[in-house]
């Protein structure tokens, strides 16, 4: 029995590291330059993880309808007729995110990564786009770090960062009249940067934080976390979570009977598949940014009726925004007749662009931020729900030019 | 000082969950001697099973508590039948690796069908809002959740302390091979134990469904806790595994009001702590070393 038990202790050791070691396969195939008449474009997200409903696998659908228009369009003009679109898991670790990037460069032919959700995976990735020379289009990572203190020629933001989410969310509820706010965010690139932004935005509306506390990242349990921000009888307590984490914390705070005391709840980022998950009664009256939402307008409502033919499900901002950046690129590409890196990036610098995405674009040339009209959306009552996805109302606009820092403000110093 | 009681209730609630489970896991180690890796999916299953019935049927968490440990009784026993039974003779290492790979499947079959966002839950309305103890003001149903999971370690421990069943379980779980020397089919009770040990882990996890969220990879970060709570406990120790459940909620609970940065860590620290001192957990027969 006793080495039984060692046996079986020292096995499970063994697994753990195991697990904690193990990745998927990397992809095949060689070469690959224009000069093989071949465009790939690599998506690399989190396929199988918390993101993976927000981006993930329906992500590729969009690049892929993304591809099918450009053909459509230029048809027997298109400079390139061999696209791939290729699919990479990075499990939101940088450590692998970076391995899969440059191994995409180097072997996969990837002329360009797309999406790379989990802010400190997408610096990791920004870097060798750096090194190789190679573009890359970050949709859903948020850290204002990619297009300020950690900006490079090659690296582009396309939807939103962290300033966006502080200057709707938390600019708006302070004025609002909650002003004294306490925040709780995970502790990992994303939820610092966030809790920076937000910090700085409630200030600059007259209001005060008074105690952020981090949390572990991935994290169940946060009663304790609750009770500690109640303490302090906030106005508001924002929290700065995401996926799973966030649905965790919602329900928790629900439960908790803060709302009972008149403490408000702020959602730094919330993506329309968090409402599905959890209920709109769960989430009912929150206000939080939404780079673009499917049912905005006419436009949004037919590219969201074909994607939800082709997936069955309707599209996140990060669906849209990975459509855009794909055909964005595919244009930039078309307009320059090949895909050497510095000449497309020619193209796409200082483009103002309007898609169904993009309201207002402009592919800022200063610090690769892609700037463009923003929502102020509210959880619609489940009563107000009209059809399946029907979550939101949006309560106004955010100007481009209020949503995003200005460009001198954003610390990049362009290089390479 | 009502800040440290709230603290206290909150960490004895989250420790409830471990506790139930950790109970699963060692009578499970006990009687099968399987380290049993798939109990963070069972947990799992647990809570997904509560949500789809609440969605279909319409079954409130009451019947949950009901219907999901049966279920998961009977899954047990099927996975018992089917796969585990045979790897009992070798060598434990190929029980571990079948849990585990059987972890991989469950949680890839829930991601296939559910997707990875989860799935909604509501609270009955009798759990919803919050108590007021002497001015200490506590979530009801985190109240509730710890005196229900104290109510079933309180009956396991009844029914493995006063029972004759419950006498042949522990038997086989602290000797084995003295329990057969005496005749006693330990094999019998194979099969019912291990759907025990997986519908305690279903229970923790219907439990959990209200104030979790129910995503197929709900048991993965619960399993790596629940393993150290089995250590500090003592390996296969029944009221260890009950013990350090509650311990490690309340580690953990302070931790996170106290130092939250290092809210997790604690509970491994503590764990290696343990080691140095007791190599056998708390509870844990010392071996004698030959």
């Amino acid at each position: 029995m006793e080495s039984k038990r060692m046996r079986a202790g020292a096995s499970a050791l063994t697994m753990a590291l195991l697990l904690s070691a193990c990745a998927g396969a990397g992809p095949g195939g060689g070469g690959g330059a224009f000069t093989d008449d071949k465009l790939v474009l690599a998506v690399l997200n989190d396929q199988s993880g918390i993101y993976k409903d927000a981006s993930g696998p329906n992500t590729v659908k969009a690049v892929r309808m993304a591809v099918a228009d450009y053909q459509q369009k230029y048809g027997d003009k298109a400079v390139v007729t061999k696209i791939e679109v290729t699919s990479t898991d990075h499990q939101n670790k940088p450590d692998i995110a970076n391995t899969k990037a440059s191994e995409l460069y180097e072997r996969g032919g990837a002329d360009v990564i797309l999406d790379v959700p989990t802010s400190s995976a997408a610096l990791a990735v920004a870097n060798q786009a750096k090194n190789h020379k190679r573009l890359f289009l970050d949709v859903s990572a948020a850290t204002t770090a990619l297009t300020g203190a950690q900006c490079n020629k090659y690296t582009f933001q396309w939807a939103y960062n962290t300033y966006l989410l502080a200057n709707g969310t938390g600019k708006t509820v302070t004025q609002n009249g909650g002003r004294k706010w306490t925040i709780i965010y995970p502790d990992y690139e994303f939820g610092q940067n966030m809790t920076k932004s937000f910090t700085e935005a409630i200030t600059k509306a007259g209001g005060t934080v008074q105690e952020s506390i981090p949390t572990p990242f991935p994290n169940e349990n946060f009663a304790t976390f609750l009770t500690k921000a109640g303490s302090s009888a906030p106005d508001v307590i924002g929290t700065m979570h995401a996926g799973g984490d966030l649905i965790n914390l919602v329900k928790q705070f629900n439960e908790s009977g803060l709302k009972d005391d008149g403490v408000e709840l702020a959602v730094g980022l919330m993506l329309i598949n968090d409402i599905h998950s959890l209920g709109v009664e769960q989430f009912a009256g929150t206000l939080f940014t939404d780079p673009w939402y499917w049912n905005m307008d006419a436009e949004a409502r037919a590219w969201a009726d074909r994607f939800l033919a082709e997936t069955g499900t309707r599209p996140s901002f990060e669906h849209a925004g990975n459509y855009s950046a794909a055909l964005q690129y595919l244009e930039a590409v078309q307009a320059a007749g090949t895909d050497d890196a510095d000449a497309v990036i020619a193209k796409l610098e200082g483009k103002k662009v309007n898609d169904v995405f993009l309201r207002n674009g402009e592919i800022r040339a200063q610090d690769h931020s892609v700037v463009h009209d923003a929502n102020l959306a509210r959880v619609k009552k489940p009563g107000d729900v009209k059809e399946d996805w029907d979550y939101e109302e949006i309560v106004t606009k955010i100007p481009a030019a209020e949503g995003f820092p200005p460009a001198e403000a954003s610390g990049c110093a362009m290089t390479s | 000082m009502t800040a440290i009681l709230q603290y206290a209730v909150q960490g004895l609630a989250a420790g409830s969950f471990y506790a139930l489970a950790a109970l699963g896991l060692a009578v499970i180690f006990g009687v099968l001697g399987v380290v049993n890796f798939a109990h963070g999916a069972f947990y799992m299953l647990g809570a997904v099973t509560a949500a789809v019935l609440l969605d279909t049927l319409g079954l409130t968490l009451w019947w949950s508590l009901l219907a999901v440990p049966v279920l998961m009784f009977a899954f047990g026993v099927v996975v018992e039948r089917l796969l585990v039974q045979w790897l009992l003779r070798l060598d434990p290492l190929y029980n571990l690796l079948l849990t585990f790979g059987l972890t991989l499947v469950l949680v890839e079959l829930v991601k296939q069908r559910y997707g990875v966002s989860g799935l909604p839950y509501r609270l009955p309305a009798g759990l919803q809002g919050r108590v007021d103890l002497a001015g200490v003001v506590l979530p009801r149903y985190q109240l509730f959740v710890l005196l229900f999971s104290v109510l079933i370690c309180a009956l396991v421990w009844l029914v493995m302390t006063r029972s004759r069943i419950g006498m042949i379980v522990r038997a086989a779980t602290e000797k084995p091979d003295l329990a057969r020397a005496l005749g006693i089919n330990v094999g019998r009770w194979v099969t019912p134990v291990f759907g025990f040990g997986v519908a305690l882990a279903g229970l923790a996890g219907a439990l959990a469904a209200p104030f979790r969220a129910i995503t197929a990879d709900m048991g993965s970060n619960f399993a790596i806790i629940l393993f150290a709570v089995v250590v500090i406990g003592g390996l296969g120790s029944i009221v260890g595994a009950v013990v350090a459940g509650f311990l490690v909620g309340l580690v953990e609970a302070f931790g996170q009001a106290y130092a939250p940065t290092f809210a997790q860590i604690l509970i491994f620290v503590l764990m290696a702590l343990v080691i140095l001192v007791r190599p056998a957990g708390l509870f844990g027969r010392q071996e004698a070393t030959a």
